[in-house]
């Protein structure tokens, strides 16, 4: 989406000159690693900051004074933003900006964990990896989703509805068959029920999609939200208890540190999730169905002359987007929570997010909803800890980080370039 | 379908058909003789049609016109699918009626009556709540309904020429949730921090309404303008932005009650809160009035002045326009500028009418959301988006008696509206259900939004 759909206007992202975008990247940089040494190293205290590779304050742990860490790692960030100002080969871009990041981000974490209340200045990392990934989890699904819509040419807004439609019939269906895969199948099937309407709707009768995604959510909202009143409220037992996965533990790989517990002892949602990943990253770019899903994502006309049925592959894949969808709602309701009128809560959106700030690549968007599960973590945590920001500015986290990366990522990111245009033979 | 409907039978949806048969005739009519110039016309009978085509009667072409696919058949029959596909739903979710389903070959009539009692009761109470009650007694009694969807309209009106302006001016904005959410917020403040007298006090915090949503709509504005940077996603995000940033400032002291616990704010003074119509015990409010104002001035600001030109020729074709020394960026940052304008004003209704005095953390509801329905609605007309309002207060409205009445929950009323607007997007699907004949002058694309 994007971003390049109006290059027109891109006024100020020519790299001519001086001011390239690494050097801009670079001066932004250099001053959040100066504001965190001066800054974060002022504010934090003297104390031991933990970060214990367990759930809990014992164990191995990783030990740095308070202020000297957010100094040090404030002083990294700094150097790496110099490096970019002063110009490093463009290999090495990402590789940098990546370490300037992290330094940030650690010199942030030293101040926050240093400065905790006595006996909550610890940080354990297992809960953190493995709360990153289970608030991932529905944005994998749902960028997945947006992935296989995109790349064939149909903008996914409506990701949030069939993450919510699916939420709701697994809870339901789970429910009355009393069947945790009755519920799962069932789920899929919710998903890709908004999906067909989205793939006849923006397919067959033209409708501009981003319009249609976005009454499609406010629909699901509607009906998902008046079925729960008039049934789950009513007869919770009946309609809303269904039966929850349990947690599958694999073997050798749960022993390794930090990773065992986080990753490897999870439900199958976050296996699925992560199978899925490669999976569809597989198809795409090995494929004989992933060339003809790009191809009609990028030229339809050319695909349908070399005789690849445009519509039909676009249904087929709009359908399948919502299957995988439904299966994310799932990974709530069928795992985690019992269902609650619009619980996804704007996840759709955040996938969405992911979907662009990973270049609309399966692994891309893995990395996009891990970055933004951290942030979503990081906020829990730090409300757990009695952290001085309000919880509320930190709640915004991933929302800003959307902002500046879609603002900043412009000219680097591309949509494909049938997206959201229907195709009419002729 | 026979329930009763309230929507169809809305009365200010009747002048608009007349209005609208009526200027598709005068169309009609000088298009005969026009049609071939190159024909000399004799001079003598300049208006008569070609023999052997005698010229339809008036009123065949209003029946004619009336089952083609026009604007407003379109819209009525609309409504009427949603309705429909709202009874299935309220049968399918009643487990008493579905019960009667089980023996439908044996008693076919249990299943139909019982289906017919819940719903037509449900649609009833719509109606009653939205429009008219016959058995009410008294003044305000019988003028309850209309001025609660009066209520109910007033501020959807502003988010709605929101979302239509933008769209005029090739721009999706989604943002009118949380444009009117910092507008609700400054003109809350205003609202009671600052002593000033009556009406003064009115004007500031409507103002700063406003210039609240006018900031919030800049953002993703600028950006868009400065890098590109599509507006679809940075309004999303800042709705989430000014929700967090509502339930931050209402818990700050100076800003909550103090004689509360829970997120409410300070109420806004009775001196800046706008003036009731119709006396202390009708809802309905001067917004409605503003309402109309706006949607004036809108209409005068997109057809008639040159900005509006430059907005719609944006919309129309960026390219074009920068050749004709149009400066696109600028138009962006305007057209979002003055879209969060609105929603702004649309949300400083929310603290200064008679829903709610103080903020809170809902105190928004979904005005931004629907808007976007309400614009597509109204065809990102100014005049069809107050029409569309009006229908969206109504079912608003009337949805609040189902609840108490008829018990059936408020998401219906959801339901309905994105129905009805899903409907009207796909205008070939209607016609194509009901066999509708092309309409003459049919300009029925509701989106102007170009994909991603």
């Amino acid at each position: 989406m994007s971003t390049t759909a109006v290059p027109e206007v891109a006024v100020t992202t020519v790299d001519e000159g001086f001011w390239t975008r690494a050097r801009k990247t670079g001066a932004v940089l250099l001053a959040l690693g100066v504001l965190a040494t001066v800054l974060f190293g002022a504010l934090a205290t003297g104390q031991q900051a933990r970060f214990t590779l367990s759930e809990t304050e014992g164990g191995a742990a990783l030990e740095i004074n308070g202020t000297v860490g957010a100094i040090l790692f404030g002083v990294i960030a700094a150097v790496a933003g110099a490096a970019l100002l002063a110009g490093v080969p463009k290999r090495w871009f990402t590789l940098v900006l990546g370490v300037g990041l992290v330094g940030f981000v650690l010199s942030f974490l030293c101040w926050q964990v240093s400065a905790a209340p006595d006996g909550r200045n610890f940080m354990p990392l297992v809960n953190i990896v493995r709360g990153t990934f289970i608030l991932a989890l529905p944005l994998i699904f749902g960028a997945l989703a947006g992935v296989l819509c995109e790349r064939s040419g149909v903008v996914n807004v409506a990701i949030e509805g069939q993450l919510l439609m699916g939420a709701f019939s697994g809870a339901l269906f789970g429910s009355i068959s009393g069947s945790v895969w009755v519920g799962l199948v069932a789920a899929a099937i919710g998903g890709a029920l908004i999906s067909l309407l989205l793939a006849v709707f923006a397919i067959r009768y033209l409708v501009d999609q981003v319009v249609m995604g976005i009454v499609l959510n406010l629909l699901a909202v509607g009906v998902t939200g008046f079925l729960y009143e008039r049934l789950m409220q009513t007869d919770a037992t009946k309609y809303n208890s269904a039966p929850r996965f349990s947690n599958w533990e694999i073997p050798l790989l749960k022993d390794i540190p930090l990773i065992g517990p986080a990753l490897f002892r999870g439900n199958i949602f976050l296996y699925l999730g992560l199978l899925l990943v490669l999976v569809i990253h597989i198809a795409l770019f090995r494929t004989r169905w992933g060339l003809r899903t790009r191809s009609v994502g990028e030229h339809p006309t050319a695909a349908d002359t070399l005789g690849v049925k445009v519509l039909r592959l676009r249904y087929r894949n709009v359908i399948m987007a919502g299957l995988v969808a439904g299966v994310g709602g799932a990974s709530y309701t069928l795992a985690l929570y019992s269902f609650t009128k619009n619980m996804i809560g704007g996840k759709g959106f955040i996938a969405l997010a992911a979907l662009i700030f990973g270049r609309w690549s399966p692994t891309g968007a893995l990395l996009a909803a891990l970055f933004f599960g951290f942030a979503d973590q990081l906020a829990t945590y730090l409300g757990a800890i009695g952290s001085s920001i309000p919880s509320q500015f930190l709640a915004m986290l991933p929302y800003l980080a959307t902002i500046l990366a879609v603002a900043g990522l412009v000219g680097r990111v591309r949509a494909p370039a049938a997206d959201g245009k229907p195709y009419i033979k002729g | 379908m026979t329930n009763p409907n309230p929507v169809s039978g809305s009365p200010d949806k009747e002048p608009a058909t007349e209005a609208q048969e009526a200027r598709s005739e005068a169309r009609a009519t000088p298009v005969a003789p026009a049609g071939d110039p190159e024909r000399p016309v004799p001079a003598t009978a300049p208006k008569q049609p070609p023999a052997g085509e005698p010229r339809p009667s008036l009123g065949r072409l209003f029946l004619e016109n009336l089952w083609a696919a026009n604007t407003v058949t379109v819209t009525v029959l609309a409504v009427l699918l949603a309705l429909l596909v709202g009874a299935v739903l309220i049968i399918v979710s009643d487990p008493e009626v579905l019960a009667t389903y089980s023996y439908i070959t044996a008693r076919p009539s249990d299943a139909l009556n019982s289906s017919w009692t819940v719903v037509s009761e449900a649609y009833a109470n719509l109606f009653k709540g939205a429009i008219f009650d016959p058995q009410a007694t008294g003044f305000t009694a019988a003028l309850s309904p209309i001025s609660e969807t009066l209520t109910y309209a007033a501020p959807l009106v502003f988010t709605g020429l929101s979302v239509a302006l933008a769209f005029r001016g090739g721009l999706f904005n989604i943002g009118s949730q949380g444009q009117a959410t910092i507008g609700v917020i400054l003109s809350a403040l205003v609202g009671f921090a600052l002593p000033l007298p009556p009406g003064v006090h009115l004007l500031v915090a409507l103002i700063a309404g406003a210039a609240g949503g006018a900031l919030w709509g800049f953002i993703p504005g600028i950006l868009k303008a400065r890098t590109g940077a599509h507006e679809v996603i940075n309004t999303i995000m800042l709705n989430y932005v000014a929700v967090y940033f509502l339930s931050w400032i209402i818990v700050q002291s100076g800003v909550q009650n103090p004689n509360r616990s829970d997120a409410i704010s300070k109420p806004v003074e009775s001196s800046a809160q706008l003036p009731r119509l119709l006396g202390d015990n009708l809802r309905v409010h001067a917004g409605i009035l503003l309402a109309v104002l706006v949607t004036w001035f809108v209409a005068w600001l997109l057809n008639r002045s040159t900005l509006g030109f430059e907005f719609r020729a944006v919309g129309e074709n960026p390219d074009a326009a920068r050749t004709a020394g149009i400066s696109v960026a600028k138009t962006y940052v305007l057209v979002m500028a003055i879209s969060g304008l609105l929603a702004g004003l649309g949300g400083s209704q929310m603290v200064l009418g008679s829903t709610a005095n103080a903020l809170t953390p809902l105190v928004i509801a979904q005005i931004g959301f629907d808007g976007i329905l309400v614009a597509l609605l109204g065809r990102v007309k100014p005049w069809g988006v107050l029409l569309a309002a009006l229908l969206f207060g109504a079912l608003q409205a009337g949805g609040n008696r189902m609840q108490s009445y008829s018990g059936i929950s408020l998401e219906l009323v959801t339901v309905l509206q994105a129905l009805i607007v899903i409907f009207i997007a796909a205008p070939a699907m209607v016609k194509a259900i009901f066999q509708l004949r092309a309409a003459r002058a049919a300009r029925l694309q509701t989106s102007l939004a170009k994909g991603w």
